[in-house]
């Protein structure tokens, strides 16, 4: 392909069209799972405790109850991970005999309508014998801790560790050493669609079809078949219109496989929706880290080693099929980020307690490890007394590719000149004016900085280095022009928001000379599309993406011998556009529909020369390649109440070629809103039993409208060179970079007061409490000392 | 979420609601009037009413009134009604600012000014308001009416005066001077959720000198109040920056806050403390 450069002939990549999926959407004629009928309805009875013995399940007599003890021969979920000392350890479906979470199922409820079963889960009483529950990582690591799995010793689940040669004496030598201690609370998802399932079997084929509210169809379809123990081709997974998954949904809900089981044991059909409370409690949790980082710095502030020490609370169960590897293990590759460090030393935990478990969420460890190293580097320009702009000039990457302290190839970006791009345009000299002038009247405003790489698109080699037993990595994409003229693309991603739909039609058009809107993407049916891992780590646009471009290599490829053949003239004659092929410097041409008439219909004129049909695959499996960004916040602190208002966010982002700006501002903007909400507002709470104090979205926070600031954009296009769209993934982008910013901009704020917020989110609780503690003089209460 | 089984009344007359109700209230029976609070309460199954006696058809509880002392509000009176001034007196204003601090806008489209006093969870905007200047409220059976006073009606953390088989069925609030002046300001997290602290400042000057001062603070202790030491902080003195973080201080140190697993009694006092005087900052401006 040209570069994409004005006029370069490319006519659809780059343009912001309306995305394809939005009339049925906007319009209400999506299909969620929730919305199909069913002739069960079914309620999961959770455990009201955190850790214990099941003593015995009490059941109104003449309900519908299961239990582990009806669950003969179904296996337990055990996900695999070949490395790092991992321990595998097996989720039974429904609690057995042991409850190791509050929201863990430990019955199952089936009666003819929703309200029903929650009548009777109501009536459903579980005795729990207690123990004493494990529920913060750090106290689980103590010796002598209660054993959350016998499996686990230490309640360690695995240990990464990471030692570059010659550490100790590059560490020796160096001539300040800065240390953070950070502390990301845990985080739900929130999808706005909770999970759902609908499970129907089919009398006259014994196949059972289960909808369900997932990111990856195949994967669900592969381990719901494994713990059952029945044929996968016994099963087919659909995923509907699916309302926001953000990683929450691409982990194998045990409820799933216990729907399936009920449509087979029923012979009929079965549904869940899960409510709010219950995703709360046990719809996956993630980001409940403790993060020790030192940097060692040379007497210019040249950043020289990073050491580490990552404590995952993973929760009661490893996740499927990613592992609870993937939070400690995702933070010790990254956690140098997008600077320049030759010596790493890294002792990354994944700790088992009795909470829920964790799962990916967009981001994974990366708005936590960029938060840790971006606090790292500004108190380390505060210890030099040099600018938080200075030290990441000094630091960051700028000669490419570059490989690693861990060995990870970064490829083409611009690190450094998205940092002066952010700077000129946030205009600091101007906004260092206005925060002076304001300070003189009592507010406080603050500017924070976060410059980061988010690695993306990459394929099985870089999840094979977590020995992952379930590799995910390459995706393919049946291209077919059916015989009217029509273009399906069929894949094996599963987008649920990211308008895939549009972006691959933007792809496949431009190369086989058709328009977007004749080019229906299909995707998330098992029976329907290729095998593929679902949508997820901003994968989808350069995975799927790339395996679109090659298939529609493919179908260009053939559309032009067929147009050679038809128009008798040579293949190196045949131009394809408008939905013609066209003999260059003649009024000759065809069209595509003519054209697929023929590949179907009159194969015979092609006398053998040419296969019938016109369907291509294309599969992809890339390295992976690197976007980066800066992202500026400005935010005013009230210090009388703890209260921080973001009152700005500024990105400069490069994430390669650019499909579709307005989809790709729009992932950047969700991003920067759920960075809002890590930085903020957004904390499950447990209490000391291990009993949720956060089960409803008044008491879990999300933000609101009324939350985001104007987000103000900017971008540069590195071409990848490593992506053969040369496009590179942004998903995930905005929520890494905005907690970083949000909490940098908040201790800028409060600079004067020597207080360091180190922890997320920053709630004003903690802001006050800080500020309280803070031991100097405050001027706004006559400068008593302590009464800031 | 989905509530337990319950059976729906639907009253046309005040008497019937009220003769529905004196038969139901011992079987566990709940008024409902715009849901906004009980309805999310059933769906979480932490109330299970076996009756519900829906007034939302009930002629003439729909009326907002005065007779030029008193402001009565029935039992049906939506909070958007307050969107406007309802009334040509400060006490109309007064309303309208404290309305759009109430939740959303969908919520305050359904839900009651009446059913929020009835419900008194401790950072409503109207308790406050009722507590502040006074209210009385009027509560109905079957064998007739009785007036409650603000300061006797409310008892706790969604605790009232109310029996069970009393209708809140108006409030009255007095109307204010023509030169009275107030201020409102309170906290929370996010825009349109509960008030960690509320306070509502209502006063009039005389001779330049601040006369019958109210100070209300909600949503800091089971039950919003009256702070008479910042009242008194207030009374007789100029307004002013220094005079405003004296009855701040004086509220703040009198409060017996309430606490969480987030929220400590200190940081409460806190917010009692800006929010007063923001409240009385905004009555000067």
């Amino acid at each position: 392909m040209t570069a994409h450069t004005k006029g370069s002939g490319l006519k659809w990549v780059g343009r912001a069209i309306r995305r394809l999926e939005d009339p049925a959407l906007v319009t209400g004629q999506g299909r969620f799972t929730a919305d199909l009928p069913a002739m069960h309805w079914v309620r999961f009875v959770r455990s009201p405790n955190a850790s214990g013995k099941i003593a015995k399940i009490d059941a109104p007599n003449g309900a519908t109850v299961i239990t582990a003890a009806d669950l003969k021969g179904v296996k337990k979920i055990t996900p695999m991970l070949h490395k790092f000392n991992y321990k595998p350890v097996g989720q039974p479906v429904l609690a057995d005999g042991v409850v190791r979470f509050v929201g863990e199922p430990v019955a199952v409820v089936v009666a003819a309508s929703e309200e029903a079963a929650e009548d009777i889960a109501d009536l459903v009483e579980v005795t729990i014998d207690e123990t004493t529950p494990m529920i913060d990582a750090r106290a689980a690591l103590q010796s002598g801790a209660p054993q959350v799995h016998a499996e686990a010793p230490g309640n360690v689940i695995l240990e990464g560790k990471f030692k570059t040669p010659d550490f100790d004496a590059t560490w020796k030598g160096s001539y300040k050493i800065i240390t953070v201690e950070a502390r990301s609370r845990r985080q739900n998802a929130t999808p706005m669609e909770a999970r759902g399932g609908h499970a129907a079997y089919d009398a006259s084929t014994g196949r059972v079809t289960l909808t369900c509210t997932t990111q990856m169809p195949h994967l669900m379809r592969t381990a719901i078949a494994d713990v059952l123990g029945f044929a996968e081709s016994d099963l087919r997974v659909i995923a509907p219109d699916v309302g926001g998954g953000f990683g929450q949904k691409m982990s194998l809900a045990a409820e799933y496989v216990v729907l399936v089981w009920l449509a087979r044991k029923l012979k009929s059909s079965v549904a869940w929706t899960e409510d709010r409370r219950e995703n709360l409690i046990a719809g996956f949790h993630a980001r409940d880290q403790y993060i020790t980082l030192a940097g060692a710095f040379d007497k210019n502030a040249k950043l020289l080693a990073l050491k580490t020490d990552i404590v995952s609370n993973i929760g009661a169960y490893s996740c499927f099929p990613t592992t609870c590897g993937v939070e400690p293990l995702m933070a010790m590759a990254e956690m140098p980020g997008p600077y320049d460090v030759r010596h790493y030393e890294c002792l990354a935990r994944g700790v088992i307690t009795n909470t829920c478990t964790m799962a990916p969420y967009r981001g994974v460890s990366r708005p936590v490890i960029t938060f840790t190293l971006e606090r790292l580097m500004d108190k380390a320009a505060s210890a030099f007394a040099i600018d938080p702009i200075d030290i990441r000039r000094r630091n960051l990457i700028d000669k490419l590719p570059y490989t690693s302290a861990m060995g990870l190839v970064y490829d083409e970006a611009t690190y450094k000149q998205t940092l002066e791009m952010a700077v000129k345009a946030i205009d600091v000299p101007a906004f260092r004016a206005r925060q002076k002038a304001a300070r003189a009247q009592g507010r406080h405003l603050g500017i924070g900085f976060a410059t980061f790489s988010e690695r993306t698109g990459y394929g099985s080699p870089a999840f094979a280095a977590r020995g992952m037993e379930i590799t995910p990595g390459w995706e393919t994409v049946i291209l077919t022009v059916d015989p009217s003229g029509f273009v399906e693309a069929r894949i094996g991603s599963s987008p649920h928001g990211q308008g895939l739909r549009t972006t691959l039609a933007q792809i496949i058009a431009d190369e086989i000379g058709v328009t977007p809107d004749v080019i229906k993407v299909v995707h998330g049916d098992t029976d329907i599309a290729p095998y593929g891992w679902g949508t997820f780590a901003s994968r989808s646009l350069v995975i799927s993406g790339g395996a679109s471009l090659i298939a529609a290599q493919k179908v260009r490829a053939k559309l032009i011998k067929i147009a050679s053949h038809m128009l008798e003239a040579a293949p190196h004659d045949i131009m394809l556009e408008n939905g013609t092929a066209k003999v260059a410097g003649t009024d000759r041409f065809v069209s595509i529909a003519k054209m697929a008439r023929e590949a179907y219909h009159q194969t015979h004129r092609f006398k053998g020369e040419i296969e019938p049909g016109l369907t291509e695959t294309g599969s992809y499996d890339p390295p992976g390649t690197f976007s980066n960004a800066c992202h500026v916040a400005i935010v005013e602190v009230d210090v009388e109440t703890g209260r921080v208002t973001v009152e700005k966010f500024l990105v400069a982002e490069d994430a390669g070629r650019i499909i579709n700006p307005m989809i790709a501002d729009g992932q950047v903007h969700g991003g920067i809103a759920q960075g809002i909400g890590n930085a903020l507002l957004e904390e499950i709470i447990y209490d000391e039993s291990g009993g949720i104090l956060t089960a409803n979205l008044a008491d879990y926070m999300p933000p609101t409208a009324r939350e985001i600031p104007p987000i103000e954009l900017h971008h540069i296009e590195t071409p990848s060179t490593t992506s053969i769209t040369k496009a590179k993934g942004l998903g995930e982008g905005g929520c890494i970079g905005a907690p970083a910013a949000i909490i940098n901009a908040i201790n800028d704020a409060l600079s004067e007061y020597g207080v360091q917020i180190d922890e997320m989110p920053a709630t004003p609780q903690r802001i006050r409490a800080a500020l309280r503690a803070s031991s100097l003089p405050s001027p706004l209460w006559g400068g008593e000392k302590g009464t800031a | 979420m989905k509530p337990a089984a319950f059976v729906r009344h639907v009253p046309r007359t005040l008497d019937e609601a009220l003769k529905i109700l004196a038969q139901v209230a011992p079987q566990d029976g709940r008024v409902l009037a715009g849901g906004q609070s009980l309805v999310p309460i059933m769906a979480f199954r932490l109330a299970k009413p076996a009756h519900l006696v829906d007034i939302n058809e009930v002629e003439g509880l729909d009326r907002i009134s005065n007779d030029g002392k008193l402001l009565s509000i029935g039992a049906r009176v939506r909070h958007a009604a307050f969107h406007k001034s309802v009334v040509e007196n400060p006490l109309g204003l007064l309303l309208t600012e404290v309305a759009r601090h109430i939740a959303h806008y969908p919520i305050r489209v359904r839900g009651t000014f009446c059913g929020s006093l009835a419900h008194a969870d401790p950072a409503s905007e109207w308790c406050l308001v009722a507590a502040t200047l006074d209210a009385t409220m009027v509560a109905k059976n079957t064998r007739g009416e009785r007036p409650i006073a603000a300061k006797d009606y409310f008892q706790g953390i969604m605790s009232t005066a109310l029996a069970e088989d009393e209708l809140l069925a108006e409030a009255r609030l007095p109307l204010l001077a023509s030169d009275a002046k107030f201020g409102f300001n309170e906290f929370n997290r996010r825009a349109g959720d509960f008030a960690m602290a509320a306070s509502l400042v209502c006063y009039r000057l005389q001779g330049g000198k601040i006369v019958e001062p109210r100070v209300g603070v909600g949503g800091a202790e089971p039950c919003p109040r009256r702070i008479a030491e910042a009242e008194a902080a207030l009374n007789g003195k100029a307004p002013g920056d220094a005079v405003f973080r004296a009855a701040a201080e004086a509220a703040a140190s009198a409060v017996e806050p309430l606490e969480d697993h987030q929220t400590t009694g200190e940081y409460r006092r806190d917010l009692v403390r800006a929010v007063v005087r923001r409240a009385l900052e905004q009555s000067i401006t």
